[in-house]
């Protein structure tokens, strides 16, 4: 980031939080409220502080105080404002402005006065843990990224706080030239806190690897079959339970489903 | 008919890949493919930045270069780059380019050192240049005129520089940055082999089983490189095994099978230890090949009171001498360390390393400055000088990693020998600037060729110690050219009576013209300023004011003294920014030009573009300002100088005699004689069809040149010329470089290249035809022909027994040399080791790579990479800022404790590439005394919040 970012609060940032504690207190005026009520449910896109709890969850606890924007030291974190279509005075980032920089002391936490960021979330042993952390995930397109084109870029592998373990290296032969390889990016979601670093760093016009919520992205493999290959996976499934099934053939009851002959015979 | 991106790029890259494999492309798939690129004009170049040499192809439109791609056909790349060249396309682009020239003046519209920059024309510019070299001759003869020059010159400008520098101002005062970047490789390869250069390539890495690196950041320095080290471990991941050697963790030791962390300036110890391994096991294993031994090598030794390249004491900048301890210029805390050039107490941990040379603990070693000079010893004395590096001492000294353990790292230690040793097993071992960087440089890479020759796996395919550069012409400009202060082109040297006559009857000079004292090193030229010899400097395509170590020193005497210090760039970098006149400059793909990378390979191209605003190449420059100066200007005689202790003669009669005028230009005399202008500009030459040639022809921007008039070319093929007349001096001397068209052909050609053949090994009679030239009748597989210092007095470890020197025809040396400690390292006041270096991300000091916003955005500003131990241990955080101070000077740099490096207990790391957090006011001037090369790796700090 460029220098004097370390200044405790940027003109620019003062005047966002004291326009947006306004909009807090005043939320009254029929336009503006209407357009709060508009940008309230708009996003599943926005990426939030760490710590902070479901989105829908975080909508209406977060107070819009702004405290948690005051705190952060690289003026990642902004708060909506009316006309950006987001839900109007609550904190978000966009990593390919600013990225969040994973400060070990996480400041922008403790001083959330109403829960919307969850102290608990980025503990471990009572002590903070930015790892914990969980804003979002990683998500590389394949075919604009030039590392999977052969080119020797790995950006944003470097750019990860927790490289070798959010983002590692895949090596393969590159069979078109036979005797390079492709180092490519892989990220793995589970570390993976959504600083966006990478997304930063990126070389491309637009980022190839870009950070989104994690709900948005993430699919989930059903919790009835255990990977007989991974040790850890049962932890995995550890809820799993036998569940009743229908499909449009089985919705009928045996017997029901016997004594419908059709058009069989 | 509109293509998609995708369709594009699918079509592109398959006729791309098609003309890789020697395919046939499909009519129908290359139609599409010209239509794709409708209005472009593609043109084959070398990439801008490092020394692995990558080719790319470069698209041209409507004047300026709009896309780039990797050169299918190149033998290095093949159709690929790392990020750096995947931008190349834009880095001419800046918005704050230099456009016209720019000189520090007052309201009056005068020259002043205190003035702020105004533009001004080129013949005022060259006026100025003119009066004050005019001004620096008169002051100290030709000792008083330097250049700080470049491996990153093209061969011809590199030759254009040197040529009026040494044949027209007779200053031998020239040095280029490569002098911080591989000096150490080339007294290296002078003193082992006799010959400058590596005798492998690149094919090595297919051929090999083995990977050693050694304080080299491949994976981020030579990504090209490190991506075929990647496929070869790829392609048989259980034989082939790769060892990083480090004194950090870094992205090298990704892919490694072992890394080992060592201390740093202890590569020498592990060196040896290896070499020991070898040597004591022979009598069992038979671990040595004595018939290659024999016919092939000899051992060698030298003091080992060299000194570290600091300034001595009597120099005029370190007098006078204080009470409180500091001199001259310098601080008792910087004298600290300086006074360590006169004399060092032998340490506990250097002792028994020092004690086959009749040293031990607490003796104090009082040191001459450096010398190359050395005699043949006995192996037996060369065994002895082994003994020291047991296992035990050597894991005691070199573990670098405070948490790992003894055993542990002697277990890596033990696994690094056998590996070596291992009978039928390939080995490469690869360095760059942690050998190079170094104050025993010279001994660190001599050191390398002992194993490799101990076991004959040297010059072999698959096997053989090879030195990678950082720049992409170190080789074929700063080495090749000669651009260095004591080098002529192709190994030829001033000092040698013989040397200097051969480039004079080529120069067509008199006689006696060229000044044989060439010691002003890039370091000395900077230390030359600050004592008021130098009184005129040039900067050409580098950036000695961001990249020399101690540089508040260099900083203040080239503002504050009484000299002139002009810089040639395309951007204001720092030495821009100190200097007193600024030249917008032509940058790479602006003129026609070649560079030659770390495999000897040559590469051209031509000029794709006219330079951006007013700029003029570096050889224009070089060439306008040799216009300004005549017979009798420059060839009368001078007193002695600075370092040059004898007069200078007077050439002017003999050069009347040879036809020339005492008001015959150099202009003339260099550049623009009759050979030269038999290389004619030809729109119907193939090679030159269709492309601009600004120096030939002028250009459609009609710059105002050198005289105030619009320049309209010189009329000739000057390029052409400059490279074909440096060519002449190597061919016929296993330097042979191909002939001009030749390299608008192919895809470069690794030298000597003999009837049309380039070399891949040299020295092995299967490949060098000079090897198999000097070998001829004998069945020998080797020759080592190199001929410089092959001529030695006998002796011991310590002294010199038989003055009587033996010739030593094909035969290349092992060299006893001990592990010596560095002059500064960590104490109680500056407690931790700082290394700098580069990132992937950005090239040297940031003038083209941090103006690629991309680029920029990737990597914004350099760090300082600590343990995060030490930051909690010093009260810092993640991200928060602190000093780096040395008994030099400090910076702010935030910390990191996470990502790419990842330096052990003790350690820090910051790159020198921001110049808004400029390390090189922290580090250490000290150099190998004998290659003049600064050690970057190493020095002491202490690290505090800012």
């Amino acid at each position: 980031m460029p220098k004097g970012k370390r200044e405790p609060i940027s003109d620019r940032r003062k005047f966002i939080f004291n326009m947006a504690r306004g909009v807090g207190v005043a939320a009254l005026g029929g336009f503006v409220w209407s357009a709060y009520i508009n940008e309230a449910k708009a996003q599943k896109l926005l990426l939030r502080p760490p710590g902070a709890i479901k989105e829908e969850d975080f909508l209406k606890t977060c107070i819009k105080c702004g405290l948690c924007v005051e705190a952060c030291p690289y003026d990642t974190l902004v708060l909506a404002k009316p006309g950006v279509h987001k839900p109007l005075g609550t904190p978000y980032f966009i990593p390919r402005d600013i990225p969040c920089y994973m400060c070990t002391d996480i400041p922008c936490v403790p001083v959330c006065p109403s829960g919307a960021l969850d102290l608990q979330s980025v503990v471990t042993d009572k002590k903070l843990d930015i790892n914990k952390a969980d804003m979002g995930v990683a998500v590389i397109d394949e075919e604009s990224c030039i590392a999977f084109w052969g080119i020797q870029c790995d950006a944003c592998y470097r750019a990860c706080p927790l490289l070798g373990k959010a983002i590692t290296i895949d090596y393969q032969k590159n069979e078109r030239t036979g005797k390079h390889a492709f180092l490519r990016p892989v990220v793995h979601s589970d570390p993976c806190t959504g600083c966006g670093l990478c997304e930063h760093a990126c070389v491309t016009q637009k980022a190839a690897i870009q950070i989104f919520p994690r709900e948005l992205v993430q699919g989930k493999a059903g919790n009835h079959y255990i990977k007989g290959w991974d040790k850890e996976d049962d932890k995995r499934v550890k809820d799993a339970k036998a569940i009743k099934t229908t499909t449009e053939i089985s919705k009928n009851s045996a017997i029901d489903s016997l004594n419908d002959s059709g058009d069989l015979y | 008919m509109s293509l998609s991106r995708r369709e594009f790029l699918k079509s592109s890259a398959a006729a791309s890949a098609a003309a890789a494999m020697g395919m046939a492309v499909p009519a129908e798939l290359e139609a599409k493919a010209s239509e794709a690129e409708h209005g472009w004009r593609w043109d084959k170049a070398a990439c801008r930045f490092c020394g692995t040499g990558c080719g790319i192809m470069m698209a041209t439109k409507g004047g300026k270069i709009v896309a780039v791609k990797g050169d299918p056909a190149a033998p290095v790349n093949r159709g690929l780059n790392c990020i750096k060249g995947y931008f190349n396309a834009k880095i001419m682009y800046g918005a704050d380019r230099l456009t016209q020239p720019l000189l520090r003046i007052n309201n009056q519209g005068e020259f002043d050192k205190k003035g702020h920059f105004a533009p001004i024309s080129w013949e005022r510019a060259f006026d100025e240049m003119e009066f004050n070299i005019r001004k620096a001759l008169k002051h100290g003869g030709p000792e008083s005129v330097g250049v700080f020059a470049s491996g990153q010159y093209t061969i011809m400008e590199g030759y254009a520089a040197q040529k009026m520098m040494k044949a027209g101002f007779r200053s031998n005062a020239i040095d280029p940055n490569a002098r911080h970047c591989m000096a150490s490789a080339v007294v290296g390869f002078y003193q082992t082999f006799g010959i400058d250069e590596p005798s492998g390539c690149y094919d090595d890495i297919e051929l090999t089983d083995t990977v050693i690196s050694w304080g080299s950041n491949m994976a981020e320095m030579h990504p090209i490189l490190w991506s075929r080290v990647t496929d070869r471990k790829l392609s048989n991941p259980d034989r082939v095994k790769v060892i990083s050697i480090q004194t950090y963790t870094h992205r090298t030791s990704d892919l490694a099978d072992t890394e080992i962390i060592f201390t740093p300036n202890t590569d020498l110890a592990m060196w040896n230890y290896v070499a020991r391994e070898i040597v004591m096991r022979d009598e069992k294993e038979k671990t040595i090949d004595w018939n290659f031994i024999k016919k092939h090598i000899v051992f060698a030794a030298g003091p080992v009171n060299i000194g570290y390249g600091m300034r001595r004491a009597g120099e005029k900048s370190l007098t006078p001498v204080y009470d409180s301890g500091a001199a001259g210029k310098y601080s008792v805390k910087e004298m600290e360390i300086i006074n360590k050039e006169m004399s060092t107490v032998v340490s506990e941990t250097e002792a028994p390393a020092l004690k086959p040379y009749g040293y031990k603990k607490g003796d104090t070693m009082k040191h001459t400055s450096g010398t190359l000079g050395h005699w043949e010893i006995s192996f037996a004395e060369y065994k002895k000088s082994l003994e020291p590096y047991t296992l035990d001492y050597v894991a005691k000294i070199c573990k670098g990693d405070p948490d790992e353990s003894i055993e542990s790292f002697k277990a890596k230690l033990q696994e690094l020998a056998n590996l070596y040793i291992e009978k039928d097993r390939k080995v490469v071992s690869f360095w760059t600037m942690g050998m190079n960087q170094h104050t025993r440089g010279t001994w660190d890479n001599t050191l390398a060729y002992n194993v490799h020759f101990l076991l004959n796996k040297q010059a072999r395919p698959g096997s053989g110690a090879f030195s990678l550069t950082g720049q992409p012409s170190a080789c074929g400009t700063a080495r090749e050219v000669g651009t260095f202060t004591h080098r002529l082109p192709a190994d030829l040297m001033v000092k040698v009576p013989e040397h200097r006559q051969i480039a004079e009857k080529k120069w067509m000079i008199p006689d006696g013209t060229l000044n044989g004292v060439g010691v002003q090193h890039i370091m000395k030229i900077h230390r030359d300023i600050e004592d008021g010899l130098i009184k005129f400097a040039w900067v050409n395509v580098c950036n000695p004011y961001q990249d020399s170590a101690s540089a508040s020193h260099w900083i203040k005497a080239a503002r504050e003294m009484d000299n002139f210090i002009v810089t040639s760039d395309g951007y204001p970098g720092i030495s821009a920014k100190v200097s007193d006149l600024i030249l917008p400059t032509a940058m790479i793909y602006e003129k026609w030009g070649a560079y030659g990378n770390a495999e000897r390979r040559t590469q051209h191209w031509r000029q794709q573009v006219l330079p951006v605003g007013d700029s003029m190449s570096d050889t224009w420059q070089w060439i306008e300002l040799s216009k300004r100066f005549t017979v009798d200007d420059l060839w009368g005689g001078y007193a002695p100088s600075g370092p040059r202790q004898t007069p200078l003669a007077d050439v002017r009669k003999a050069a009347y005699a040879m036809g020339y005028t005492g008001s015959t230009t150099m202009y003339e005399i260099l550049f623009a004689n009759k050979i030269a202008k038999s290389y004619k500009l030809d729109q119907e030459d193939p090679i030159q069809k269709g492309y601009d040639n600004s120096e030939g022809y002028g250009d459609s921007r009609n710059v105002i040149g050198s005289d105030g008039k619009v320049f309209k070319g010189y009329g000739f093929f000057v390029h052409k010329y400059l490279f074909e007349e440096y060519a002449a001096f190597g061919r016929g001397h296993g330097h042979d470089l191909a002939p001009f068209d030749m390299y608008h052909k192919v895809r470069g050609l690794k030298w000597p290249v003999v009837n049309g053949k380039e070399t891949p090994w040299r020295f092995n009679v299967n490949f060098d035809p000079y090897a198999a030239k000097a070998a001829q009748g004998t069945d020998d597989e080797f020759a080592f022909y190199g001929k410089i210092a092959k001529a030695l007095q006998q002796g011991d470890l310590t002294h010199v027994t038989d003055t009587k020197k033996k010739p030593l025809p094909n035969k290349a040396k092992i060299f006893a040399r001990p592990y010596m400690d560095p002059p500064e390292k960590p104490d109680a006041e500056f407690d931790t080791w700082l290394s700098t270096g580069r990132v992937l991300e950005h090239w040297h000091s940031g003038t083209m790579t941090m103006r690629v916003p991309e680029l920029y955005r990737a990597v914004p500003e350099a760090l300082c990479y600590m343990h995060p131990e030490d930051a909690k241990k010093k009260g810092l955080k993640q991200g928060g800022l602190a000093w780096v101070e040395s008994r030099r000077g400090r910076v702010k740099a935030r910390v990191e404790t996470r990502g790419r490096n990842r330096p052990p207990r003790g350690l820090v790391f910051v790159p020198w590439f921001d110049e808004r957090v400029f390390i090189n006011k922290v580090c250490l001037d000290a150099t190998c005394p004998m290659s003049k090369q600064t050690d970057y790796k190493k020095c002491a700090v202490r690290i505090y919040s800012a």
